[in-house]
């Protein structure tokens, strides 16, 4: 959510910054003695195979990755993939078989019963897909809850819920009941108590995979303003691998217990790992995730402003083509130049072009999203410019090529 | 009507479109069955043919000395814990006794008035009004210091009863082991018939109303446990989830979260175990209850008909106005949430 456009890269380890989570061979397997599947040779066997030979499932296997503070990171995959029991081994509502969890430093497979309450109610809260609200509580009481059981009285943790409850906009509701609410109201009231207790890990698992498609944009774009604001961890599940690219930093795709990719939106929309992906990718708006630069193109006529009129005229011709660049000499550009501004210009300009540059069309970054470049391009015949933060001058991106990435998707 | 005619078929002649290897199967197990009766019908006529007495009855000398077992172990709880039983007993009694006489200490009136305003508020005008009637009815029958004790006895059971009932249910919700142990028991006791209950209550209590109050609550407690026990159990997992997610310990889950979640289907233990207890405390009058029980007893037996069925008719009304307004309470309840 903080996006596709501001950063260009993550590495598997954030800028550098040491990891929040850091979860290393992680398997979980469920079963009658679940040891079993750890060892050789069922250990590199298929999920299926040890299904059939141990009745052992195992639903996590040897996973690893880390998450840098303040990322938003999706975990993607199709039900059954793993990626519930995942996000449950991380809070330990789910023992793990084997692996470290490592949260800020600490393991949290090796806490006991008083660590795990202490470490749930203060470093990690969770927003379930059912809501999983309690149905005897109003609002304030429900997003409240966190608090209670930390052990807050009673005015402390109403002025925090009250707060929260307004972060997410449920002001004026404290105390309705969770039935008269709507579903996306729920959720709302879901966010506002995992917020509550100020975690600085949100685990979201499927928050809005139970509510209509509109809604759930809404809640989408919601979330995004909230966590520009509160730049909290976020490790989010989804099945959708568009709400995936919307929302996270980077993407772990899950299949049968496995991680088999994981980057940021752009990698997987460009570079899918394998047939898998590239299946799930077909469906997706890559104008969403592509920028600018991936279609940039060197102009077919390039004008310095120390050119004169008639070399202009003469290179215009011999490209065949309608429009130049215009620069100055240090490659930083000046404006665009069409065949019409000229033919309109009174009389030719001995000493130069500088009368028929039109500085109208503003040139653009290139990690602008395609999607927003879409309207820059849409009239005319004349390309969209595109250049660095100091105005040095990368390209020109075209209409055709605009549409081919479009096309090519479908 | 085509597959019903299949259906038809199938169960006449053992084939309907099933396939022969399973027609074949299925006519095998019935012939083996036929074939085990046949051959338990023929060791019988032969028996009986060869005259062998001694597999015509069972041995007496053989049968093993239970009941004498049985008879010296509880010899030996009655002398031994006689303090314990003793203070029980006397407490019980004490208790009793103060309920009794201040039920019937209160005016009449008041106590119409306080069954209206219960129905009412709980289930309704005119469960309200229906409720204060019955009561009224059960007054003018000369019936209302019976009455009065039989709810004496079933207001001490009842409380018993839930105080160690919804304690038990909530033990077995939380442990498969305790839940493995209570469910034989408490098939065990609702399959037993209702004079049964009265055994152990004159065996350490003699006769009284403390050995009916024991029975009661033996009687009565099965459904408080059971439906305590399933209410936890049926609150839904995901919620249980979250309160675990915030950090809730064992304790405040159980208060926070099962325990109001359950409500309803404990409330409804609870109603089963006061109607229980009433049908229980009217049967107890045979080891010296009072109430309305022994009325009808006594009447029973002095072969006074009609008042023996004004009282019974007395116990329906009681038991129907507790039905009502408890009912209607956990509707109102139940709309709430």
């Amino acid at each position: 959510m903080a996006g596709n456009s501001t950063s260009p890269s993550y590495g598997p380890s954030g800028n550098g910054v040491a990891p929040i989570i850091s979860v290393n061979s992680l398997w979980k397997v469920f079963g009658k003695k679940p040891e079993r599947a750890l060892e050789e040779p069922f250990r590199s066997q298929s999920r299926a195979e040890v299904q059939q030979q141990l009745d052992l499932v195992v639903a996590i296997r040897n996973v690893s990755f880390q998450v840098s503070p303040g990322e938003t990171f999706v975990v993607m995959g199709l039900s059954g993939s793993g990626k519930s029991t995942l996000v449950r081994c991380l809070i330990s509502l789910i023992e793990a078989t084997a692996g470290e969890i490592l949260v800020e430093g600490e393991d949290v497979t090796k806490f006991d019963d008083r660590r795990l309450r202490d470490f749930r109610r203060s470093k990690m809260a969770m927003v379930f897909q059912n809501f999983g609200l309690l149905p005897h509580k109003n609002v304030l009481d429900n997003a409240a809850y966190g608090l209670e059981v930390k052990g807050l009285d009673k005015r402390e943790r109403y002025a925090i819920a009250q707060e929260m409850l307004e972060k997410v906009g449920l002001t004026g509701w404290e105390n309705a009941n969770q039935r008269e609410l709507s579903g996306g109201m729920q959720q709302r009231v879901g966010l506002a108590r995992a917020l509550a207790v100020d975690p600085s890990i949100l685990l979201m698992d499927e928050p809005f995979s139970g509510l209509d498609p509109l809604i759930r944009r809404q809640m989408r774009e919601e979330l995004a303003a909230l966590q520009q604001e509160i730049q909290k961890t976020i490790i989010f599940i989804t099945h959708d691998l568009d709400e995936a690219i919307s929302v996270g930093d980077r993407i772990a795709i899950m299949r049968d217990g496995e991680i088999i990719q994981l980057g940021t939106p752009k990698d997987i929309i460009t570079e899918p790992a394998d047939d898998f992906v590239r299946e799930f990718t077909q469906g997706i708006s890559k104008t969403k995730v592509l920028d600018v630069g991936h279609i940039v193109r060197d102009p077919d006529v390039v004008c310095f402003d120390t050119e004169t009129w008639e070399t202009l005229l003469a290179k215009m011709d011999q490209a065949q083509c309608d429009y130049a660049i215009g620069l100055n000499q240090e490659r930083n550009f000046l404006g665009v130049i069409s065949r019409e501004l000229m033919n309109r210009t009174a009389a030719p300009q001995v000493d130069g072009i500088d009368g028929c540059i039109d500085h109208s069309i503003k040139p653009v970054l290139p990690n602008v999203a395609l999607e927003q470049a879409f309207p820059l391009l849409a009239d005319g015949n004349i390309p969209l410019p595109v250049v660095d933060e100091s105005n040095n001058f990368i390209g020109v991106a075209t209409q055709q090529d605009l549409l081919k990435i479009v096309t090519s998707g479908l | 009507m085509n597959t019903r005619i299949k259906d038809l078929t199938k169960l006449i002649s053992g084939n309907g479109d099933e396939s022969p290897s399973e027609g074949a199967q299925r006519a095998r197990k019935f012939g083996l069955i036929a074939l085990v009766l046949c051959a338990a019908l023929l060791a019988s006529f032969i028996i009986h043919g060869m005259e062998a007495e001694s597999a015509m009855d069972f041995q007496k000398n053989f049968s093993p000395d239970i009941t004498h077992a049985i008879d010296d172990g509880i010899d030996w709880v009655i002398i031994n814990m006689d303090w314990f039983f003793d203070t029980i007993s006397d407490y019980l009694k004490i208790a009793l006794g103060h309920l009794r006489d201040f039920l019937v200490w209160i005016p009449w009136p008041v106590v119409l008035a306080l069954v209206f305003i219960t129905g009412w508020r709980a289930a309704g005008f005119r469960v309200g009004v229906a409720s204060a009637a019955g009561m009224a009815a059960i007054g003018l029958v000369n019936l209302w210091e019976p009455a009065m004790v039989t709810v004496a006895i079933l207001m001490v059971s009842v409380t018993i009863a839930v105080l160690v009932g919804i304690p038990v249910g909530v033990l077995s919700a939380r442990s498969n082991f305790v839940d493995t142990i209570t469910r034989p028991i408490l098939d065990a006791m609702q399959t037993m018939p209702s004079f049964v209950y009265l055994v152990p209550g004159i065996m350490l209590f003699g006769l009284g109303n403390v050995a009916a109050i024991l029975a009661t609550v033996l009687y009565a407690i099965p459904p408080c446990i059971r439906l305590t026990n399933l209410g936890i159990r049926q609150v839904d997992p995901s919620v249980v989830e979250a309160g675990r997610s915030f950090g809730s310990s064992p304790l405040q889950l159980l208060v926070k979260v099962q325990i109001p979640m359950a409500i309803p289907t404990i409330m409804a233990g609870v109603n089963q175990t006061v109607m229980m207890a009433l049908a229980m405390a009217t049967i107890a009058a045979m080891v010296g209850a009072g109430g309305l029980g022994i009325e009808v007893l006594r009447s029973m037996g002095q072969l006074e008909e009609g008042r023996a069925f004004v009282a019974g008719t007395a116990i329906v009304v009681m038991a129907i106005i507790i039905d009502r307004i408890s009912q209607g309470y956990i509707l109102s309840q139940d709309s709430q949430r």
